[in-house]
């Protein structure tokens, strides 16, 4: 065998626990077989911040010498698996570490699997997917984005699932057998080995084809020489009238390009302008400074600095002037503030129809209707995907 | 100080998938470390973390005690250390500066201090990726000074680190450096020895009559001016002279106490050597730098290149006679920095201006190149390594060497 290598993507902090509990299991199975394995986190994300994409990745090989080739990394070059633990990165990661826009499936090898946790359609998750030039497969696990982290850890059987997920579409990794027995050793519960067999049953793969998904050129640094860099680790401030078109047209929302952060978020902000009452609460608090002042100082929140946190939505007075929103429902960082200038009934209406699809789901802040549960409950038993 | 009760986690030896942190925070356990001092900074923290876990787990008995600064960390393990205690710290880059007033006095004091230096560059920028520079800085002050490759070396080399520090005939304290990220957040596979066995091969602290205790009256430093300075010195010079027979009897002793070591296959203390023996070249480096190189380095012999390399494990004491003999055989060495010293001779890094003091006696030299590479935690990878070989080949092949340091993988 050749060393297999597999990465988990999660929300720093949110989810560590979960990507932890998958890459150190990996490891554990691999060691029933008499193999060698490695499981460490990509260490430019380190330390996490709480929803901040970071990666962790397991690494098992036949011996140490094999192992070898692949130490002393941030990240693997390549993997056979990349799991997906918030469907919402399939849009692409972006670290703290100012790595630039990584697509989610950059690292997945030729033929290699993507495991998404979802309640997405697979075509869905495709279209938010950067094209690659080579065939993958795309295997969901029909489930809500798990959040078993380092504060909170819920132990919705997520890494489990994944496990026995795992064994079924990467089969030259371990054996399903060694990996019960990981999880069985490790947790010492027969019900999360039942969920990992149930998984490995259930497994099925959407192939997705060479050129499939979202063409954009993903967003990546400029990296300098020494020789063009300034001196003294300075960065200069975007020019000064930058920002503001002159004259009547005033306002544009600009962003220094070496400070852009936005693909971090699961979730945006978006401003009813019409409710607003000037308080400047938003402005003051953002964490990132994203509110742009306007001509006529209403607060426009620049999608090109916000990390979703949402402070804005909490510190906010008036009753859904800001409502935080799923982020996949968005497919550019566009000024809300110039669409509802553009056409003023038009934005309301999308802004009102995203706020009702909002109340509807169940991201990050729990179940919104009673008997979310069950429903979901009864969702993640059924197998992932469209076929 | 009260010994406590063996950890009853480790009664047996076990298997771990556990980073080089946590394999030392182990080893503290099983040391059965009195006085443990933290102040958080990355990439050492992980050590703290662990420690802290194991006290809360129940598993280890410490006084562990999170101080407002990495100055008072390192005071009190200082002060813990004169009154008898066995005593762990540690920190990274910037934090390890911060506390260098204590850190001078603890060598100056003859404290057995065990310390981990998980290498990270120095501010400014604020990165966390490993440099040498770090550690390096108490290079002349009376610490001796190892580097682990693995996490299995960092637990065995914090037992050495122990029974060596401690050994009246030293009495001089120990920092082991960890390459942030590659070794401080990296889970392998490490053979933990049975606490019993570790019993075994370490004594328990004995200050003697050097403990600062009622029953023992005594002052400890004195102010004295040039007319005792001198001599302090001299002694703390011979104490780190004498604690190369101290390495070699402990290290001998470690390799039969514990079959699972990293240790079995390497015959010296001092450093490693891998495909040396008929090497033209000798790839010279610390760390974790050794994975990337030892992968390159197969890769070049079935090209039939004689490639080999020596891993320094010990900086301080400087295993000058070993170096001497080991590197007298070859053509070339091409030394790799993590670390830099602007201005020096050459312009190039500490490990190699001391290998090529070292070396100056020897009636045949060899070539001696230097290569800054992997700065701030940039990979070193197996072409960076083949890079630094070609460069060395060509001044083998000309018998000239056009430029003496080289940094690699630097844009430019
Ligand atoms: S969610 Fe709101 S407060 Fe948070 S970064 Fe985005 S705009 Fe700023
Ligand atoms: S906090 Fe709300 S009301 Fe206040 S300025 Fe911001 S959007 Fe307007």
């Amino acid at each position: 065998m050749a060393t297999v290598a597999v990465e988990v993507v999660y929300r720093g902090i949110f989810q560590k626990t979960l990507a932890r509990n998958i890459v150190r299991s990996i490891v554990f199975a691999a060691r029933k077989e008499g193999k060698i394995g490695t499981a460490f986190g990509r260490y430019g994300d380190s330390p996490e911040r709480n929803g901040i994409p970071a990666k962790q990745f397991a690494i098992v090989a036949d011996d140490a010498e094999e192992l070898e080739e692949n130490l002393a990394r941030y990240e693997a070059s390549e993997v056979d698996v990349t799991i997906n633990v918030d469907d919402t990165m399939c849009k692409g990661i972006e670290s703290w570490a100012w790595y630039g826009l990584q697509p989610i499936n950059e690292l997945t090898k030729p033929g290699g699997t993507l495991i998404v946790t979802s309640r997405q359609e697979a075509d869905d998750l495709v279209q938010d997917m950067h094209q690659k030039d080579s065939p993958y497969d795309l295997s969901i696990i029909r489930s809500t984005v798990s959040f078993s982290g380092l504060w909170v850890y819920k132990d919705d059987h997520t890494d489990v699932r994944i496990l026995g997920n795992l064994c079924r579409v990467c089969p030259q990794l371990v054996s399903l057998d060694s990996m019960l027995e990981a999880i069985r050793e490790q947790f010492d519960n027969e019900t999360k080995v039942a969920s990992a067999r149930r998984a490995y049953d259930l497994a099925n793969v959407r192939p997705v084809e060479p050129g499939e998904g979202n063409p954009e050129t993903p967003f990546k640094f400029e990296l300098p020489g020494w020789k063009e860099m300034e001196e003294g680790l300075v960065i200069k401030a975007i020019d000064e009238g930058t920002g503001f078109r002159g004259g009547e047209e005033g306002y544009q929302p600009v962003r220094n390009s070496v400070f852009k952060k936005f693909s971090t978020r699961s979730m945006r902000p978006i401003v009813n302008f019409e409710t607003c009452i000037k308080c400047t609460l938003c402005w003051l608090q953002c964490p990132d400074t994203c509110f742009d002042v306007t001509p006529d100082g209403l607060y426009d929140a620049n999608m090109e600095s916000c990390c979703g946190c949402g402070v804005c939505e909490a510190v906010c007075p008036v009753p859904d002037c800001v409502t935080m929103i799923n982020e996949q429902h968005f497919d550019d960082n566009s000024s809300q503030y110039e669409a509802w200038q553009a056409d003023a009934d038009g934005y309301k209406q999308w802004m009102t129809n995203l706020i009702d699809v909002q109340k509807q789901e169940s991201r990050t802040h729990g179940f919104h209707h009673v008997g979310g549960y069950a429903e979901e409950i009864a969702e993640s038993a059924q197998p992932g995907g469209d076929n | 100080m009260t010994t406590t009760a063996q950890p009853a986690l480790f009664q047996s030896g076990t298997e771990e998938l556990i980073s080089g942190s946590e394999a030392i925070a182990i080893a503290c356990a099983l040391a059965d470390v009195d006085v443990i001092t933290a102040y958080p900074i990355r990439p050492y923290d992980t050590v703290m973390q662990y420690v802290a876990k194991l006290k809360a787990d129940g598993a280890f008995d410490c006084d562990f005690i999170v101080a407002e600064s990495e100055h008072s960390q390192f005071e009190i393990v200082k002060h813990a250390s004169a009154v008898g205690a066995r005593t762990f710290c540690g920190s990274s880059g910037v934090g390890w500066f911060y506390a260098f007033e204590a850190i001078t006095v603890t060598a100056g004091l003859r404290m057995p201090v065990v310390a981990m230096v998980g290498n990270r560059a120095l501010d400014d920028p604020g990165a966390f990726g490993v440099e040498h520079n770090d550690a390096m800085a108490v290079r002349d002050l009376g610490w001796m000074l190892y580097w682990v490759a693995t996490a299995q070396e960092a637990l065995d080399a914090a037992l050495l680190a122990y029974r060596v520090a401690e050994d009246p005939s030293v009495f001089l304290p120990m920092a082991l450096s960890c390459d942030g990220s590659f070794l401080t957040h990296s889970q392998a596979i490490v053979n933990v020895p049975a606490a019993q066995q570790v019993q075994q091969y370490l004594p328990p602290y004995d200050r003697g009559r050097l403990q600062l205790h009622p029953d023992n009256p005594i002052t400890v430093a004195p102010q004295v001016n040039e007319d005792w300075l001198m001599e302090i010195r001299r002694q703390a010079d011979e104490a780190m002279r004498r604690s190369v027979g101290v390495i070699k009897e402990a290290y001998a002793e470690l390799n039969e106490v514990f079959p699972s070591s990293s240790f079995q296959d390497q015959p010296s203390p001092f450093i490693e050597e891998y495909e040396t023996e008929d090497a033209d070249i000798v790839i010279v480096g610390m760390g974790t730098l050794a994975l990337p190189v030892r992968v390159a380095i197969r890769r070049l012999r079935e090209q039939g290149r004689k490639i080999g390399f020596l891993r320094v494990k010990f900086f301080r004491p400087f295993a000058t006679e070993e170096i001497r003999e080991a590197l007298s055989r070859c053509k070339a060495v091409c030394v790799v920095d993590r670390d830099y010293s602007f201005g020096s001779p050459s312009y190039g890094g500490v490990l190699f201006n001391d290998l090529r003091s070292a070396l100056y006696p020897l009636e045949s030299r060899p070539h001696i190149l230097n290569f800054i590479a992997g700065l701030g935690g940039r990979e070193v990878h197996v072409n960076d390594v083949n890079e630094m070989v070609d460069i060395t080949q060509k001044a083998v092949d000309t018998g000239k060497i056009d430029q003496e340091t080289t940094w690699i993988g630097v844009r430019e």
